[in-house]
C-alpha cells in the first residue's frame, strides 16, 4: 500500500465507557468500533438516536477528555493516536488538523462575540498569526462558504445571521487552518430542506476543492445517500454493517439495516388507498395573523404569520400542511384550535362560525378539536401522573373523577401504552411512548378533528413509523379527520390525502397529495421537492 | 434608546410622586404629634398650637402636600420664627428639628453613602467572582465544598455579628485598626479607606457570599454550554476559553445585580452605618422615622427612590451594551 492509500484517521476497537454517576455499572455507549477514512474520502455514521454515533464523533477528537468517560483502543490521525496523546498535543491537532461542526448552529458559536473574532480566535490560536492576518483569514473563508459582503458580515454576531448562514460560519471556522479532515455531527439537522440541500452543496465543493475527507454523522439516511461513499450503520453502540453507501442501502445485508430503511418515509412511495372524503368539517377564509416585531419603534412594524389563507378540511380525510421554518404553518395551527386569535377571516367548525366566540361558548365545542404538539416533554406536565394528565381534558369537561381515569387507562391500552403503569409520571417514558401519552390525551374527549403540530419531528424513524401507524389505526376507528402540520414532505406524502403548501405565510398550493408530489403546479412547491434527499 | 429613556423617565417620576403621597398618608395616619416631639413634655396647647403653625401643621393635608410639591419645583419659604428662609428649588423641604433645610442634611450624607457602597460593591465583586470561579472550576472537589460552606456560613451571619466579630478582632485583640471614624475622601484619602476597611468588609460579606453562589452557577452553566464545547473543539486553550468565553456568558447577569445592589445598598445600609457611627442615608432615615420628622423621610423617599431607579435604569442599559441581543422596549 502506497503513502496516498493510507487512510487519514484508522480508528480500530473504540470503546466508550460512561461511568454510573452512583457507582453502578458503567454505560456502555459505543462499543468496539473500527474503520478507516481515507484521504479525501467521505464516510457516514448513521444510526438512531442512543446509537452512539456522536459520542464515536466526539471521541475523534478527543473531546471526552476531562468528562469521566472511559475511551479504549486506537484512533490513528496519520502516525498520531489521539487516545494515547497527552492533552497538550490533542489541543493542538484539534481545529487544525482534525474539525468538527455541529448540529445548532446558534448555540456553537458564541453569543456575545463578533463572528469574525471567533474565526480569527481559532486561527490565531494554531498558527500564532497577528490580528489584522487572522481577521484576512476570517474574512476570506467567510467569503470562501458564501457569505455575502463577507467583511462587513464578519463583524456580526451570531444572532444576526440567520440559520444556514449560522452553519456557514461555523463551515469557515472549520476551514480557517486547512484540516484534513471535517467531523460534521447532524450538520443539517436544524435547517430547512432548502437550506439543507445548500449546505450539504457547500461541503461537497469544500471537499473537492481543498481534498479533505469528510465523517458525517446523521440520523438521516437520504443525506447519507447523497453525500457520502462508505456508510456505517450503528446501533447501540455497535457497529451493524459498513460498506459502499449504494450497497448497504440498496441491498442491506443485515436485518437492522432492512428496518431503518423499511422505516424511512419516502418522498416517491405510491399513495396508500383512501377512503371518499366527506363534506367540509372545517372552512377558513381569510385567515390572517399579524405580529408586532419587538423594537420597531414608532413605526408599525407588523409581520404576517399568516396572510389571507382560505381552505377546507372534508370529514374524514388527512390534510397536510408542509412548510418550511416561519412558513406559518404552525400559526394557522394554533388559530385553528383557538390557541391564538386571528387578526382577519373566519373559521367555521361543523356548521358554526367559532372565529369570535367567547371562551364560555367555546369550551363545548373544544372537545371537538384537539391538538397534538410537537414535543412530547415540554408538552405533558411533570408533575401529574400520566393517568391523570389524559384524564384531565375529561375532568375539565365534567366527567367525574373515577369514571375520567377509567377512560385514561383504556386509552393507554389503545394507543399501546401499559394501563399498569397510569400513575408514573412522563419522565419514565421514552419519547415515543410520551407521543402516545400526547395522543391518548387528545383523544380523551373523543374529537371530531386532531390538529397535529410536527407530532413525529421529535423522534427516531423507526419509532415514527410506528406512531404513524397508530395515528392511521386511529383515524378509522374513531372517525377522526386529521390536520397534519410538519416540515417533513415525505411524512405528509405518506399519511395525507391532501396536501397544502405554505411559504412565507402565503397558501401557495393545495393539491391531492398524489398529484401536488407528482406534478407539482408552484414553483416554490418544486424548489422543495427538489431540495428532499432522496434515498438511492 | 432616546425614546426609551425618556418612557422610562416618565414613569420614574409618577412612580416617585405616588410614593411620597403615600409617605404624607402614612404620617397622617400617625398617632403621634410632631409638635409634642420638638416641643417636649411640658409644653401646653398655646405653644403646641404655635409650634403646628411654624410646622404648617395647621393646614389641610392636601395643602401641606401641595407645598411640598411646589417646594420641589419653584421653591419655598419658611419662617423660622421671626426670620424668613427661601429655600430655592429643587426644595426638599425643611427639618426643624435638624434646623436645616432636607437637601442639605442629605448632601452632607451622600459622600459617606458612596463611600460605603462603592467600596463594599469593589470587594464583594472582587471575593463573590474570584471565589465562585474557583469553586465552578473546582466543583465537586474539596476547594468547591470549602468555599460553598464558607458563603452559607457567610450569608447566614446577620452584619451585627459578623461586624461585631471584625470589631473585636481588629480592633480589640490585634489592635490593627483603631476604631473607624469617618473621614472625608477629599480631606485625607489614605485615612478614608483605613477607616472604612471594617465597614466595607462588614458590609460585603454577606453579599459577597450571593455573588459567590451566583458566580458558580453561572460559571458552570456556562461552561456546560454548546459554544464552550464548540472553541474545546478548535483546540483553543481551557485558560482563555474559561476568561474569555465562559466568563463574559457568567458576569453578564452579575454586572446587572451589582447594579440593582448598588441602589439598594446606597440608601439601605442602616445596621453597618449605625455599628460603624459612620453618618450616612441609612442612618438618616432611622432616626427622623424615629422622630416623625416628616420633611426627612419624604425627601429621603424620593432620593431613595431616584437611586433605585436610576441604578435599575443603568443595570438595564448595562445589559443592553453587554448583550447584543437584548432589545430595550
Amino acid at each position: 500500500m502506497s503513502d496516498a492509500d493510507a487512510p487519514v484517521l484508522s480508528v480500530r476497537d473504540l470503546t466508550v465507557d460512561f461511568p454510573a454517576a452512583d457507582g453502578g455499572a458503567a454505560l456502555r455507549a459505543v462499543e468496539e468500533i473500527s474503520f478507516d477514512l481515507a484521504a479525501g474520502g467521505a464516510l457516514g455514521i448513521v444510526g438512531e438516536s442512543g446509537s452512539g454515533k456522536s459520542t464515536t464523533a466526539l471521541a475523534l477528537l478527543g473531546l471526552h477528555r476531562r468528562s469521566g468517560a472511559r475511551v479504549s483502543g486506537r484512533i490513528m490521525l496519520g502516525d498520531d493516536d489521539v487516545n494515547a496523546l497527552d492533552d497538550e498535543s490533542v489541543r493542538r491537532l484539534r481545529g487544525r488538523r482534525i474539525a468538527m461542526i455541529f448540529q445548532d448552529p446558534l448555540s456553537a458559536l458564541d453569543p456575545y462575540y463578533r463572528i469574525g473574532d471567533q474565526i480569527s480566535e481559532v486561527y490565531r490560536t494554531h498558527t500564532g498569526a497577528g490580528r489584522r492576518a487572522a481577521w484576512a483569514r476570517a474574512v476570506e473563508v467567510l467569503d470562501r462558504v458564501g457569505i455575502p459582503d463577507a467583511a462587513r458580515r464578519a463583524r456580526a454576531r451570531p444572532h444576526e445571521f440567520s440559520g444556514g448562514m449560522r452553519q456557514r460560519a461555523l463551515i469557515a471556522m472549520a476551514l480557517a487552518c486547512e484540516p484534513e479532515i471535517l467531523v460534521a455531527d447532524e450538520p443539517t439537522s436544524a435547517l430547512d430542506v432548502t437550506v439543507q440541500a445548500q449546505i450539504l452543496d457547500l461541503i461537497d465543493e469544500l471537499r473537492a476543492d481543498t481534498g479533505m475527507a469528510l465523517l458525517l454523522v446523521t440520523h438521516d439516511l437520504g443525506v447519507v445517500s447523497r453525500s457520502v461513499e462508505r456508510v456505517l450503520v450503528m446501533q447501540n453502540g455497535r457497529a451493524v454493517e459498513e460498506g459502499p453507501v449504494s450497497e448497504v442501502l440498496r441491498s442491506p445485508a443485515e436485518p437492522y439495516t432492512r428496518a431503518l430503511l423499511a422505516a424511512v418515509p419516502r418522498i416517491d412511495a405510491p399513495r396508500p388507498a383512501r377512503r371518499e372524503p366527506g363534506e367540509p368539517l372545517l372552512t377558513v377564509a381569510g385567515l390572517t395573523r399579524e405580529f408586532r416585531r419587538p423594537g420597531g419603534g414608532l413605526r408599525h412594524d407588523v409581520m404576517r404569520a399568516v396572510d389571507d389563507v382560505s381552505l377546507d378540511i372534508r370529514r374524514g380525510e388527512t390534510l397536510g400542511v408542509v412548510g418550511e421554518s416561519g412558513s406559518g404553518k404552525t400559526t394557522l395551527a394554533r388559530m385553528i384550535v383557538r390557541l391564538l386569535e386571528p387578526t382577519a377571516g373566519s373559521i367555521v367548525f361543523a356548521g358554526q362560525d367559532i372565529t369570535r366566540l367567547p371562551d364560555r361558548r367555546l369550551r363545548p365545542i373544544r372537545r371537538d378539536l384537539q391538538m397534538v404538539f410537537q414535543d412530547p416533554v415540554s408538552s405533558l406536565n411533570p408533575r401529574r401522573t400520566v393517568g391523570d394528565s389524559i384524564a384531565d381534558p375529561l375532568r375539565v369537561q365534567g366527567t367525574g373523577d373515577r369514571e375520567a381515569l377509567r377512560t385514561a387507562r383504556e386509552l393507554m391500552e389503545r394507543v399501546g401504552l401499559d394501563a399498569a403503569r397510569h400513575d408514573r409520571y412522563p419522565h419514565e417514558f421514552s419519547g415515543g411512548q410520551r407521543q402516545r401519552m400526547g395522543i391518548a390525551r387528545a383523544l380523551s374527549l373523543r374529537p371530531k378533528l386532531l390538529v397535529c403540530d410536527e407530532p413525529v419531528s421529535a423522534l427516531d424513524v423507526s419509532t415514527q413509523a410506528q406512531i404513524l401507524e397508530l395515528l392511521s389505526g386511529l383515524q378509522e376507528e374513531y372517525e377522526l379527520t386529521i390536520m397534519f402540520v410538519s416540515h417533513d414532505l415525505a411524512v405528509v406524502r405518506q399519511v395525507s390525502d391532501r396536501v397544502a403548501v405554505m411559504h412565507n405565510g402565503e397558501l401557495v398550493e393545495l393539491a391531492e397529495a398524489g398529484e401536488l408530489y407528482d406534478a407539482p403546479q408552484h414553483e416554490y412547491t418544486r424548489t422543495l421537492l427538489a431540495a428532499v434527499p432522496v434515498l438511492a | 434608546m432616546t425614546r426609551y429613556l425618556l418612557r422610562r423617565f416618565a414613569s420614574t417620576v409618577v412612580l416617585l410622586l405616588v410614593m411620597v403621597a403615600l409617605i404624607y398618608v402614612i404620617f397622617y395616619a400617625l398617632p403621634s404629634n410632631p409638635a409634642v416631639l420638638v416641643c417636649g413634655k411640658g409644653c401646653g396647647g398655646g405653644q403646641l398650637a404655635a409650634i403646628d403653625h411654624k410646622l404648617g401643621l395647621d393646614q389641610p393635608e392636601y395643602l401641606q402636600f401641595w407645598h411640598f410639591l411646589e417646594g420641589i419645583f419653584v421653591g419655598r419659604d419658611y419662617s423660622s420664627g421671626p426670620d424668613v428662609s427661601h429655600c430655592a428649588a429643587p426644595c426638599l423641604g425643611f427639618s426643624f428639628q435638624n434646623d436645616q433645610p432636607v437637601l442639605s442634611l442629605i448632601g452632607q450624607r451622600l459622600p459617606v453613602s458612596l463611600s460605603l457602597t462603592t467600596g463594599a460593591m469593589v470587594v464583594w465583586l472582587l471575593v463573590g467572582v474570584s471565589a465562585g470561579v474557583l469553586s465552578a472550576l473546582r466543583a465537586g472537589r474539596l476547594t468547591d465544598r470549602v468555599v460553598t460552606a464558607a458563603s452559607v456560613l457567610a450569608y447566614g451571619a446577620p452584619i451585627f455579628v459578623s461586624g461585631m466579630l471584625l470589631l473585636m478582632l481588629f480592633c480589640g485583640y490585634l489592635h490593627w485598626l483603631d476604631f473607624p471614624v469617618y473621614v472625608p475622601l477629599t480631606e485625607n484619602p489614605a485615612a478614608w479607606a483605613k477607616n472604612l476597611l471594617l465597614p466595607w468588609f462588614t458590609l460585603a460579606i454577606a453579599q459577597a457570599a450571593v455573588y459567590t453562589r451566583l458566580t458558580r452557577t453561572g460559571m458552570l452553566e456556562t461552561l456546560s454550554e454548546d459554544h464552550i464545547r464548540t472553541f474545546r473543539a478548535y483546540g483553543v486553550r481551557e485558560r482563555r476559553i474559561v476568561g474569555r468565553h465562559a466568563m463574559r456568558g457568567t458576569l453578564t447577569p452579575i454586572i446587572t445585580l451589582s447594579a440593582y445592589d448598588f441602589g439598594y445598598i446606597l440608601v439601605g445600609a442602616m445596621l453597618t452605618e449605625t455599628l460603624f457611627g459612620l453618618p450616612g442615608l441609612g442612618q438618616l432615615i432611622v432616626q427622623s422615622s424615629n422622630n416623625v420628622d416628616l420633611p426627612v423621610v419624604a425627601g429621603l423617599t424620593l432620593v431613595a427612590g431616584a437611586a433605585i431607579v436610576v441604578a435599575n435604569t443603568a443595570a438595564d442599559l448595562l445589559y443592553a451594551v453587554v448583550d447584543r441581543r437584548v432589545v430595550l422596549s
